[in-house]
């Protein structure tokens, strides 16, 4: 009879970092589920940005502890290759004096969070990034141990050395049911197995909803493409990730010599689409071209799509959940999960041993959403 | 030749070697391949090692080329400059 002490369902960065995490505590008989292969999903879609220059205390906590992971990730991992960590800070422009506000709240909740974040006059930006529009933002926030990291690679990174302590991975299969028995979870039905688990981590990332209602638990989460391009290599330019709320863009050199530039749908469908449309190309052109005129010289090799899931509040779940024993979740990133790996895996890990969570990781429960007196509510993103 | 001069993604600077290298390890999709060594996702999008490729994969997987699948293709077809795609935006 094929059993397993827990079904990881997702090999996306969330599924890879929780199967580590918990195999590295000691749990045996671990098993990942993907329906297609590593990095299929939005991991291997995404923009792969990690910063720290969040609005709430949660996001903002999340963020930097995972940083603290990646700058050693590789040596903790044991991976051969090199993630192309490159810590080149995120340079966030404010365009209005109500922005300016905003980002002023902002910076000093991130310093009393320990994130050495800082306000920028139009001025200073320009040394970091001299190829900016002076005239097309009014100052800046830059945090310089915010970065990019290879998505593909240090998904390979969790995978390996999750392999390497036992965990069992099935590619190319699909979880169609998960049977529920007395509010325990009986067994994962798949379209190759069986298997009888009484743990399950929804890591599904897209499709985070449909894998909850499987259960029979019910998450309020909704995917929606978010589109994204990449330009033909050129040499080094530009350190940090240039972005902006406002102007709905963020824009990044990686060390390959790439430029890869994205900016949210206001009207994307609550769908799993994933598709390239021709408007996007336009509106990330006109935008690009005007607030760094020089990589408007650069020519546009690939434009791609990914889902986002969102949240009611921009922020994920990491949580059990009441509706259900044994059922954990790590959705809902809301367009920021990759940097948020880390801690994901952590956490999870220490909801499946029965631990005492730091204080903070208690706003990642689904429960907040019935308590009327949590009012936090994520602003910066795009 | 060694297989490790034997270049088949001219973009990316990937050789037979890296191909085979990366079959062996379990990476046996096009899209697997394309996102651990960046085949295909260069200037040319795979019009040069698309179907070489494919060729090695049917030859580890003994399966015929036409069964193993290719990586998707996306906009563009060529490259071309965000600064004329702005320009033309509006018109
Ligand atoms: C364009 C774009 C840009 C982004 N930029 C950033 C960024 O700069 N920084 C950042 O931190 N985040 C970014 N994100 C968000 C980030 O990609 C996601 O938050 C993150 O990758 C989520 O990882 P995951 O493992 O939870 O989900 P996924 O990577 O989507 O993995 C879920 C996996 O579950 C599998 N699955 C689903 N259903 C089933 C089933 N029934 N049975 C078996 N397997 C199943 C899927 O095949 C998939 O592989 C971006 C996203 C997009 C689309």
């Amino acid at each position: 009879m094929n059993k397993a002490s827990i079904v990881v369902i997702g090999a996306g960065i969330s599924g890879l970092s929780a199967a580590y995490n918990l195999a590295k505590r000691g749990l045996k008989d671990i098993v990942v589920i993907d329906k297609a292969y590593i990095t299929s999903g939005s991991t291997g879609r995404c923009g792969a940005g990690v910063r720290q220059q969040w609005g709430t205390a949660l996001n903002c906590i999340l963020a930097k502890k995972s940083i603290d992971f990646f700058m050693h990730a590789k040596e903790d991992l044991g991976y051969e290759k090199d993630i192309e960590f490159k810590q080149e800070g995120y340079l966030i422009l404010s365009t209005s004096e109500a922005e300016d506000k905003v980002f002023d709240k902002n910076v000093q909740l991130q310093n009393s969070i320990g994130i050495p974040s800082q306000r920028l006059t139009v001025e200073e930006a320009l040394k970091i990034v001299p190829h900016l529009n002076p005239n097309a933002f009014t100052s800046a926030s830059f945090c310089k141990t915010d970065g990019h990291i290879n998505p593909f690679l240090m998904s390979e990174a969790y995978y390996l050395a999750a392999k390497k302590l036992g965990v069992t991975f099935y590619f190319f299969e699909e979880v169609t049911e998960i049977i529920v028995k007395d509010k325990s979870i009986e067994k994962v039905i798949t379209d190759k197995r069986v298997i009888y688990t009484d743990k399950v981590v929804n890591a599904a990332g897209g499709f985070a909803r449909e894998v909850g209602e499987m259960a029979g638990v019910e998450i309020p989460v909704f995917s929606e493409n978010h589109e994204i391009l990449v330009t033909e290599p050129t040499k080094q330019m530009q350190g940090p990730m240039v972005m902006s709320f406002s102007k709905n863009i963020y824009c990044q050199q990686v060390p390959h010599g790439s430029f890869l530039m994205g900016r949210s749908n206001p009207k994307a469908l609550h769908d799993h689409d994933i598709s390239s449309s021709w408007q996007f190309l336009d509106e990330m052109a006109k935008t690009v071209c005007n607030i760094l005129p020089k990589v408007g010289q650069l020519r546009v090799i690939r434009t791609w799509g990914g889902s986002y899931n969102i949240s009611p509040d921009h922020q994920p779940f990491i949580s059990d959940t009441e509706q259900l024993n044994g059922y954990f979740m790590a959705c809902g990133y809301s367009g920021h999960g990759f940097m948020f790996a880390p801690i994901t895996g952590e956490l999870i890990t220490e909801m499946v041993f029965g631990d005492k969570l730091e204080d903070y990781a208690k706003d990642l429960n689904i429960k907040r959403l019935d308590d009327k007196n949590f009012t936090d509510f994520e602003q910066s993103v795009v | 030749m060694s297989k490790k001069d034997i270049i088949i993604c001219r973009c990316e600077d990937i050789t037979l070697a890296d191909i085979h290298k990366c079959l062996e390890q379990g990476y046996t999709t096009f899209e697997e391949l394309k996102r651990i060594l960046r085949v295909g996702m260069g200037p040319c999008q795979g019009q040069t090692c698309s179907s070489l490729i494919q060729k090695e994969i049917a030859i580890f997987l003994k399966k015929k080329a036409e069964d193993v699948l290719l990586q998707k293709t996306r906009p563009l077809v060529t490259g071309v400059k965000l600064q004329d795609i702005a320009d033309s935006a509006d018109e």
